[in-house]
């Protein structure tokens, strides 16, 4: 089992959903995040003084998948997140311990 | 004229009078919208008491003293009015009927209800200056002075027929009497708070500090607007017969294009000066053009009064630089709204009104503002040697909702106990 973060952008969390969808994973739990990484953050005017927005709003995602589904799963994200730019996101992986489904007990795999 | 014309006259006047007050009243909705849209969101519950309370602690001052201060039976001179308490009996049938010059041509209580939505937007103007940083109570406190005391005592020297109203000193809705009156108070508060912590960096650069909810600030603005026209139209005193009638279609009228002018000319300015459109300055622009054209709404053709508008906002847009140079910390920019603007609005009267001379008009700017800033800097100054003005640092980076009200603006996860 892995687990999947990607940090994407906001307006493309339809279209990962709908990629994550096409290849049979089901679960999906997203967060707005804010963030920066080599996109850093942009001026802003008000009333006649600049500041910087650092930060800027993204949605960090989560999904558990079998070990098999790993590749599909970080190709089907990349693909619909994907515009070329700076500031399009990155995807973690990392190895899951358990995962419990709490409505029956059922653990492991089985569970997500 | 007959009793039935004299009776239907007083009739319409009076409720000209009273509709018009009820839209100068929705004003206080306009500053609390506006006031609580470009503070920070943790201090929106502390800027909304101040609103709400400010205005019904107006109106209670102002029935009790400050309405017979500005507005003396009996004034000793032309300097000080005379001291009377809450409100004399209404004009009787038989004075009304009476007709020619002299009589009353709308009810008593209805100009007292109309000044004393004017009192309460006078005060309003401070709350935005000093938003974020001056403790609730010590400001509600100052506001029992301003209203029942210092508000009142200029507002005789014009409008209760004092000294300046003698030397020709011309203001018809108030640019200076009221709007220049609250900005000359809020900067004597302004310099006893000081700026709110993080907004002037040690070596003058300045700080933006945005504001927490445009929308709210922008629908803050149009319910100002539309307030205006009572403002301005009510001032005018009356309207029933023909040529006032037209009077106030045409204070409306210019009423209107001074803001629209306003608003554009101070975007304009905005988007060639910062390279940005910036909202809230688009916004104080409509603002700036209105108090423009408080002074004389009536006098000047549409276009000049476009013209007047027009300036305001440029005027404002400068104003609002150079007090962050000066390092004066106004987070709503009611001072450069209210004041700046004010001051070139009276100035403005000259353009269009025979009567005004720039003698009486510069006495009249600068008295009224020496005896509201002087008389606001001391009673601010006793009252900070009582209960602190303002916030403690903590409590300031918290923010005011939790020190002062207790509360949050949007509560989140909260629980019964």
């Amino acid at each position: 089992m892995k687990m999947i973060t990607a940090i994407i952008r906001p307006h493309a969390l339809e279209l990962v959903r709908a990629g994550i969808q096409d290849i049979g994973i089901s679960g999906l739990t997203v967060t707005e995040v804010k963030g920066y990484g080599r996109q850093k953050g942009h001026n802003e005017m008000y009333r006649g003084a600049e500041y910087t927005v650092n930060f800027q709003p993204k949605i960090k995602l989560e999904l558990v998948v079998g070990d098999d589904d790993v590749a599909k799963a970080i190709e089907a994200i990349s693909t619909s997140a994907k515009s070329g730019r700076i500031g399009d996101g990155k995807i973690f992986v990392s190895t899951l311990e358990s995962a419990v489904r709490i409505r029956t007990g059922e653990t492991g795999e089985a569970a997500i | 004229m007959d009793t039935l014309a004299i009776e239907v006259s007083y009739a319409l006047d009076t409720f000209y009078f009273l509709m018009c007050t009820a839209i100068v009243m929705l004003m206080a909705a306009g500053f609390a919208m506006l006031e609580s849209g470009l503070v920070r969101s943790k201090n929106t519950v502390e800027i909304l008491n101040k609103n709400v309370l400010l205005y019904s602690i107006a109106c209670l001052v102002y029935f009790v003293v400050g309405y017979n201060i500005m507005y003396p039976a009996d004034p000793v001179n032309s300097w000080i009015p005379g001291i009377d308490f809450f409100l004399g009996e209404d004009n009787t049938t038989e004075s009304v009927l009476a007709g020619g010059e002299g009589a009353p041509y709308y009810s008593a209580m209805a100009d007292f209800i109309f000044q004393a939505v004017f009192a309460a937007a006078t005060m309003s103007i401070v709350s935005g200056a000093v938003a974020e940083r001056m403790r609730l109570w010590p400001f509600l406190v100052f506001a029992v002075f301003m209203v029942g005391f210092i508000y009142p005592v200029e507002g005789y020297w014009k409008w209760g027929g004092g000294f300046l109203d003698q030397l020709g000193f011309q203001d018809f809705a108030g640019s200076v009497v009221v709007h220049m009156a609250g900005a000359a108070a809020a900067l004597a508060a302004v310099i006893i708070i000081g700026p709110r912590k993080g907004k002037y960096g040690k070596n003058g650069e300045v700080h933006a500090i945005p504001g927490a909810n445009l929308p709210m600030a922008t629908l803050g603005m149009f319910i100002l607007w539309f307030g205006w026209f009572g403002f301005n139209g009510g001032s005018e005193l009356k309207i029933a017969n023909i040529e006032e009638a037209n009077a106030v279609a045409k204070i409306f009228v210019n009423t209107n294009m001074a803001a629209a002018a306003g608003m554009v000319a101070a975007s304009l300015l905005a988007r060639f000066l910062f390279g940005k459109t910036d909202l809230t300055m688009t916004i104080s622009g409509a603002l700036a053009g209105l108090v423009s054209i408080t002074a004389e709404p009536l006098m000047p053709s549409p276009g000049l009064a476009l013209i007047v508008g027009a300036v305001g906002g440029i005027v404002l847009v400068f104003s609002v630089v150079l007090m962050d140079k000066m390092r004066l910390d106004d987070p709503v920019g009611a001072i450069s709204v209210h004041g700046t603007a004010g001051i070139w609005g009276i100035f403005a009267v000259m353009f269009s009104n025979p009567d005004a001379t720039f003698a009486g008009q510069l006495i009249g700017t600068v008295v009224t503002f020496a005896w509201m800033f002087i008389a606001s800097f001391i009673v601010l100054s006793i009252i900070n040697k009582f209960a602190k003005l303002r916030v403690d640092e903590e409590e300031e980076m918290e923010g005011m909702d939790i020190s002062e009200c207790g509360m949050s603006a949007y509560p989140e996860f909260t629980s019964d106990k």
